[in-house]
Formats: C-alpha cells, sequence, structure tokens
C-alpha cells in the first residue's frame, strides 16, 4: 500500500515523513486522502495568497499499478475563488510522487526568498531560485531545471510560470511542458509562498499480493484501452473533436455568448489534426496519447527564409477560449495565442473568459481605452495577445484587477450580468444547457470535470430540476472514487465499478462495489463540508444574467428551474453537513 | 539469439509503458513502478522536441561486462550481456562504463539492464519496439 506523506514546510525549509495507513485504507488516496490532509493542516479561514494556505498534491493505489491512472489531484484554497481549490493534472507528475514513494506531499509556508524544492526519495533539497525568479516562458524555465537537476525520464517538473509569480489569480502550475494544474489559480499560490518548481524523482517500487492475477488484470485494462471503443474519441482527434458538433448544436459559446453559431471550420478538430498536428504525446502509463500538439511553422518578421517551428498543445477547452469566445477563427492566430498563454503559465479558460467580458464591456461604454490600453475587438488576435502580457504585466489598475478573474473586474467596474464566471470560475465551453450550468454552480470545485453536466445536456432531455441535481451528484461521487485511485476522467469508461474491485483484488485490498460508492459518497460530503466552511454557499446571483437571456440547445433557460433545482440541492446534500 | 530494437524510434510518445512492463517481467518478483526496469523513456530536453526511449542495444564487446569485478555481467551470445544479480556488488561500474547510459539504478542498489526478452514490445502501443534475430 502506497501511505506515506511528505509534509514540506517553506517557512523553516523542514520536512517531515510519516506513513498514513489511515489516509490509504479509509479514503483510498487521490482527493479522498488529500481532502483529509487538507482539513488537517489548513485554516479554513487562511488568505489563499498568504503564508498560511497549503496545497496537497496526492496519487493513488493505482497510479504505478495500472495505465490510465495517470492523474494527480492538487488540493488548495483558491486565489480566485476564495473556497475550495482542486486541480487535476498528468504529465509524469503522479507516477514520480509513487516513484518517489509517496501518497501525498503537502506544502506549506511561505519561503522568504525564491526557492524550488527536490523530492529525491526520501531526501528533500531546497534550492535557492533567486536566479532563476523572473523568467518569462515557462518552456525554458522548465528547460533549464531539467539541464540542471537529474532523473531524466523518471521524474516530474511542476513550475508555476511568470503569471504565477506575478500572482495572476487564475495562473497554472505546467507539468512537462504540456499538462496543467489549471483553474482556480494554483499557480499564484506557488507566486505567494516563493516557490518557483517542485521537482519529483525515484525509483521506489512496489509488489503486488497477487502475481499472476496482477499480470492479467494488467492486460485486460490494457486491452481495454487499446482494442475497445472506450478511448476512440481521444485516440484520435481528441478533445478537439467537439468543436464541430458542439457549434452544430449552438453548444460552443461564440463571443461572450453574443452569438449562437461561429465560422470554426479553421479552428475544428479535423482541421488541425490534418493541417497541424505534429506529434502526439501521451501521459505516463497512458497508451491513448490524447495529447495533441500542433506543429506552427513561421517565418522570421524582418527575414527571409528563417523559419521557427513552435510546438503548441491544443484541445478543445483552448480553441473554445481563445478562439469561438473572443471571436479568433484563424487557426495560425489562435495558435499564436495559446502559445502566448501557454508561456506565461495562465490558464487557458480563465484567460479566454476575461478577455471576452473585457471586449464586451469596451464595446458597451462601460470600459474606455485609457483602461484596457488596446482596441479589444472580437476575432482580431493582435489586440489579444498584447492584452494577454498587460494581465501578466498589469500596467494600470483595471489589468490588476482583470488579473484577478472576470468576477472581479466585473463587480470593480460594471457589466456583472455578462462576466461569464459561475461562482467565480470563469466558464469552460459548453453552452448546453441546465445540466452544465447547474453542474458548474453545485459542483464543488465550479468545473465541467466535477459531475459533466455538459454531457448529461446532450443525453438527456426533459428532465426535471430534482432529477437534473440528483444525476449531477450521483456522477460527481462516483467521480471521486475515480479521482482518489487516481484514475483519468477520460478512461471512466474503462474503469466501471467491477472493474475498480477487481484490480484492486491484486493488491491485496478488498473493496466491494458497494463500498466504493459510499466512499465517494462520504469523499463528496467531506468537500461540500469543507467548502462551507470556506465560505461557499451557492445561489443564483453566482450565475451570470446571459445566461438566461442566451439560447442553447435546451431552448432559454428558466430561473424558476435553477431555483426549484438549488431548493432542492439545499435541502437533499447540503443541509445534511 | 533475439534483440531488442528500434523500429521506428519518431514514434514514440514518452508513454513510459515499456519501463512499467520491465518492471513487472520477472515472474519471480514483479515489481509495481518503474524502479526495476532496464529501458528508459525520456523526453528530448521537454516533450516539444519529442520523447525516446534509451536501452541496451547489445554491442559485440560490451565494456560494462569488462568492468564488473564480480562478474555479474557476462557479454551473452549475440551481443549485450547476461545478469546474475545474485552476485551482483552494486558498484555502479557498468553504470558509468555505458556510453548510451544504459544501465540503471534499481531501488534495490542492484542495477537493471535489458536482456532483450522482448516483453516490453506487447505493451508498446505505438509500434517504436521490435524484436529481431541477431
Amino acid at each position: 500500500m502506497i501511505d506515506r506523506v511528505l509534509t514540506v514546510n517553506l517557512s523553516d525549509y523542514t520536512y517531515e515523513i510519516e506513513e498514513r495507513e489511515d489516509l490509504a485504507e479509509k479514503w483510498i488516496g487521490g482527493v479522498g486522502a488529500g481532502i483529509q490532509l487538507l482539513r488537517e493542516k489548513i485554516d479554513p479561514s487562511t488568505d489563499p495568497i498568504g503564508e498560511g494556505n497549503v496545497i496537497v498534491f496526492s496519487i493513488g493505489q493505482f497510479t504505478p499499478t495500472y495505465p490510465y491512472a495517470s492523474k494527480t489531484v492538487a488540493l488548495f484554497k483558491s486565489p480566485l475563488t476564495m473556497e475550495l481549490g482542486e486541480s487535476h493534472a498528468g504529465g509524469r507528475t503522479a507516477m514520480a510522487i509513487a516513484s518517489a514513494g509517496y501518497l501525498s506531499i503537502v506544502i506549506q509556508g511561505r519561503s522568504e526568498k525564491p526557492v524550488y524544492i527536490v523530492v529525491d526519495g526520501e531526501r528533500v533539497y531546497f534550492r535557492d531560485g533567486r536566479s532563476l525568479a523572473g523568467i518569462r516562458d515557462s518552456l525554458i524555465l522548465g528547460r533549464i531545471l531539467a539541464e540542471i537537476e537529474g532523473g531524466r525520464g523518471i521524474r516530474t517538473i511542476i513550475r508555476a510560470g511568470y503569471a504565477g509569480e506575478r500572482l495572476v489569480r487564475f495562473a497554472c502550475l505546467t507539468t512537462e511542458t504540456y499538462r496543467h494544474f489549471g483553474r482556480m489559480g494554483l499557480g499564484a499560490v506557488f507566486g505567494s509562498k516563493n516557490l518557483l518548481a517542485v521537482v519529483v524523482r525515484g525509483n521506489r517500487t512496489y509488489s503486488p499480493k497477487d502475481q499472476k492475477l496482477y499480470r492479467e488484470v494488467y492486460s485486460e485494462i490494457y486491452r481495454l484501452g487499446v482494442e475497445s471503443e472506450a478511448m476512440k474519441k481521444y485516440h484520435l482527434l481528441g478533445t478537439a473533436e467537439n468543436v464541430l458538433p458542439l457549434n452544430e448544436l449552438g453548444g460552443l459559446p461564440v463571443k461572450n455568448l453574443t452569438q449562437q453559431r461561429f465560422e470554426c471550420e479553421e479552428i475544428s478538430g479535423e482541421k488541425f489534426a490534418e493541417e497541424n498536428l505534429g506529434r502526439r504525446i501521451a501521459c505516463s502509463h497512458c497508451p491513448t496519447a490524447c495529447i495533441h500538439i500542433a506543429a506552427l511553422r513561421e517565418e522570421y518578421e524582418d527575414e527571409r527564409y528563417f523559419f521557427k517551428t513552435i510546438m503548441i498543445g491544443y484541445d478543445y477547452e483552448l480553441i473554445y477560449a481563445l478562439g469561438s469566445m473572443i471571436g479568433v477563427s484563424d487557426r495560425a492566430q489562435l495558435l499564436r495565442l495559446i502559445h502566448r498563454v501557454e508561456t506565461y503559465g495562465l490558464d487557458a479558460i480563465s484567460t479566454g473568459v476575461c478577455l471576452a467580458w473585457a471586449t464586451e464591456a469596451l464595446k458597451r461604454g462601460i470600459l474606455s481605452k485609457s483602461e484596457t490600453l488596446v482596441d479589444l475587438d472580437f476575432g482580431n488576435a493582435q489586440t489579444y495577445l498584447k492584452a494577454v502580457d498587460y494581465i501578466v504585466q498589469q500596467p494600470n489598475e483595471f489589468y490588476s484587477a482583470l488579473a484577478r478573474g472576470a468576477e472581479y473586474a466585473a463587480r470593480e467596474y460594471g457589466g456583472k450580468e455578462f462576466a461569464m464566471a459561475i461562482a467565480k470560475n470563469e466558464m469552460p465551453g459548453y453552452n448546453t444547457g441546465y445540466g452544465n450550468y447547474l453542474g458548474l454552480l453545485i459542483g464543488l470545485r465550479h468545473s465541467h470535470l466535477d459531475n459533466g453536466g455538459y454531457s448529461l445536456d446532450q443525453k438527456a432531455k426533459g428532465l426535471t430540476p430534482e432529477e437534473t441535481v440528483e444525476r449531477l451528484v450521483k456522477e460527481e461521487m462516483w467521480r471521486q472514487v475515480l479521482s482518489s485511485l487516481v484514475v483519468c476522467f477520460f478512461a471512466r469508461n474503462i474503469f466501471r465499478p467491477e472493474l475498480v474491485e477487481k484490480a484492486f483484488t491484486p493488491l491485496g485490498i478488498e473493496r466491494s462495489q458497494d463500498e466504493l460508492e459510499k466512499v465517494g459518497e462520504k469523499i463528496y460530503m467531506e468537500k461540500l463540508k469543507l467548502k462551507k466552511e470556506m465560505g461557499y454557499e451557492p445561489d443564483l446571483s453566482q450565475i451570470p444574467e446571459r445566461v438566461f437571456e442566451t439560447q442553447t440547445p435546451h431552448g432559454k433557460l428558466d430561473r424558476e428551474f435553477f431555483e426549484s433545482a438549488l431548493s432542492y440541492y439545499r435541502k437533499a446534500y447540503l443541509s445534511k453537513i | 539469439m533475439k534483440i531488442l530494437r528500434l523500429a521506428d524510434v519518431e514514434k514514440c510518445v514518452g508513454c513510459g509503458l515499456c519501463m512499467f512492463a520491465c518492471s513487472r517481467k520477472n515472474v519471480k518478483d514483479q515489481r509495481i513502478g518503474i524502479g526495476h526496469s532496464g529501458i528508459r523513456s525520456v523526453s528530448l530536453s521537454g516533450f516539444e522536441r519529442g520523447a525516446t526511449v534509451i536501452f541496451c542495444h547489445a554491442c559485440s564487446e560490451p565494456p560494462c561486462a569488462e568492468v564488473c569485478p564480480s562478474k555479474a555481467l557476462k557479454p551473452r551470445k549475440g551481443g549485450g550481456v547476461i545478469y546474475n544479480e545474485r552476485i551482483c556488488l552494486s558498484c555502479h561500474n557498468c553504470i558509468s562504463a555505458c556510453k548510451i547510459g544504459a544501465i540503471f539504478e534499481r531501488d534495490d542498489g542492484k542495477i537493471a539492464v535489458c536482456i532483450h526478452c522482448g516483453y516490453c514490445v506487447d505493451f508498446c502501443p505505438h509500434g517504436v519496439l521490435e524484436v529481431v534475430e541477431a
């Protein structure tokens, strides 16, 4: 059983290692174990960018054991929403944490000067980061750390970018160039702790209890992954395949949701694959390799026959947020924007939604050019490139406000009714109906991945408010189990309850499906409780007015539906805490 | 004798399934993880430049065997080495002797080196590896 917890304190540069069998046994691992650790170590009222914030990285029993258990869960207090923050990333992080021998790594305190830490098995090194602070490109920081730290192939380099250093409240962390702890501003938490990066390496192995069965179950999961239809979507075009069908349905948010359809042929998954796809990359232990990397070949501005080729990761959410949401329909321009956002270490969804709000606010005269400094205009990627720089540099009060998120900026300047953040988290690319918006509001991290509301919208029609809440919450409860294992949600059709039970057996761990589901429920309630302690209460005022004015594939959304759903949710779940 | 070879290194996506397979292959002591692997999946100074795998390419005069004081590593017919783990002193002379860095330290201090069994080939999803007659 993987059950060790490493706690690193940046205030006095110390660390300790504990055996926490209780966490692994009772709470599985991942988010289940992580939420307990966060509760133990954090004061819920702490300032998210103060010394008191705590970050927990957690993996699960399946991480080194089976394919697809390639995610790491991070828990912290979000500087964007000011309540519970949760973010998941792939790359090599999970494998490296397991190889270093840990179930969880907890980071607390604040370093006086910039540092990065290296976790090498049982040793932790605090490295002077002063000469690495202020590097504006997170790819370059990654390369430097890769060169000076050993462990090629068996390490992870998790770094905050320049946006994190500048405390942009939606800065992310980047790992292995193309994967991110996105959403909710973990990059700013690193920045506030003067923590530039965490390098983790090790080569620890574990033994199965039943060797023969282990090989059998391993092969079964591997075969399901490479031979069945379960992973097909991610294996082919990747998440970008959603662009055309969602646009067709009227579910693709366009120009801050002022339009229902978009000229998106040039930025479709098909077009990216045909014209730009240059390489595929996998997270550790994943045969699907869903990471799609576009090659952008560009001539130097002022020299003929000099070319550079930049490799840029793309996904549906980036195409939505930096494409359709701000009206950019040119593929090369979109790639440049993605690259800029990537090099700074910004969350792409939040950045796009903030820019969309600012553009509309400027058009309506709520903002003036003296604030935005550039003529923000839907479709004009050049102005957006400049605005992205400003979000990070924060040359005036307006950009300082925008760097705190769309909801905050709208509260300061007006236009809250079209600042497309739900419960302060900028919305993902699904204007699909009740399931999405309700799912974002009651979802424990206000993310489409909490409960897949966008998918419910496409699968089920005519659900009552109560049924919608039930379906969303049940899905989210099961996802707590997947996030405790920690299995990639893209493989959720492989890791059905019966397979999860079976996969535990060779490890000598008995967990019935029934028991797993109960733990999922309990983790859900534990998270809800901590959210509440951090001051969160779901309320309809956390959904911008635009949501009720816009056509969706389910027609215009009725406020009363949300009211009934929320009142049911309060009665059935919130009041049970 | 068969040897493991790169079929097409450009196809490598860096998933590392070969490393997990290699650690798992020992029938007496299967290991969960990558710390017993004789093959290593790496990025080329960042995944933006792609990925590759490093393993013993079965040289005919293996320097690793020459510097092994206990004869735990012996030249193998057809290239590469045979590893007798029981008598290995964990001195790691072999690790320094291998110019391509294809010998790795295990989590128990002993070493892992590819013995060209080909078990990883079955778990390489994208045709990077193959086993051929030497």
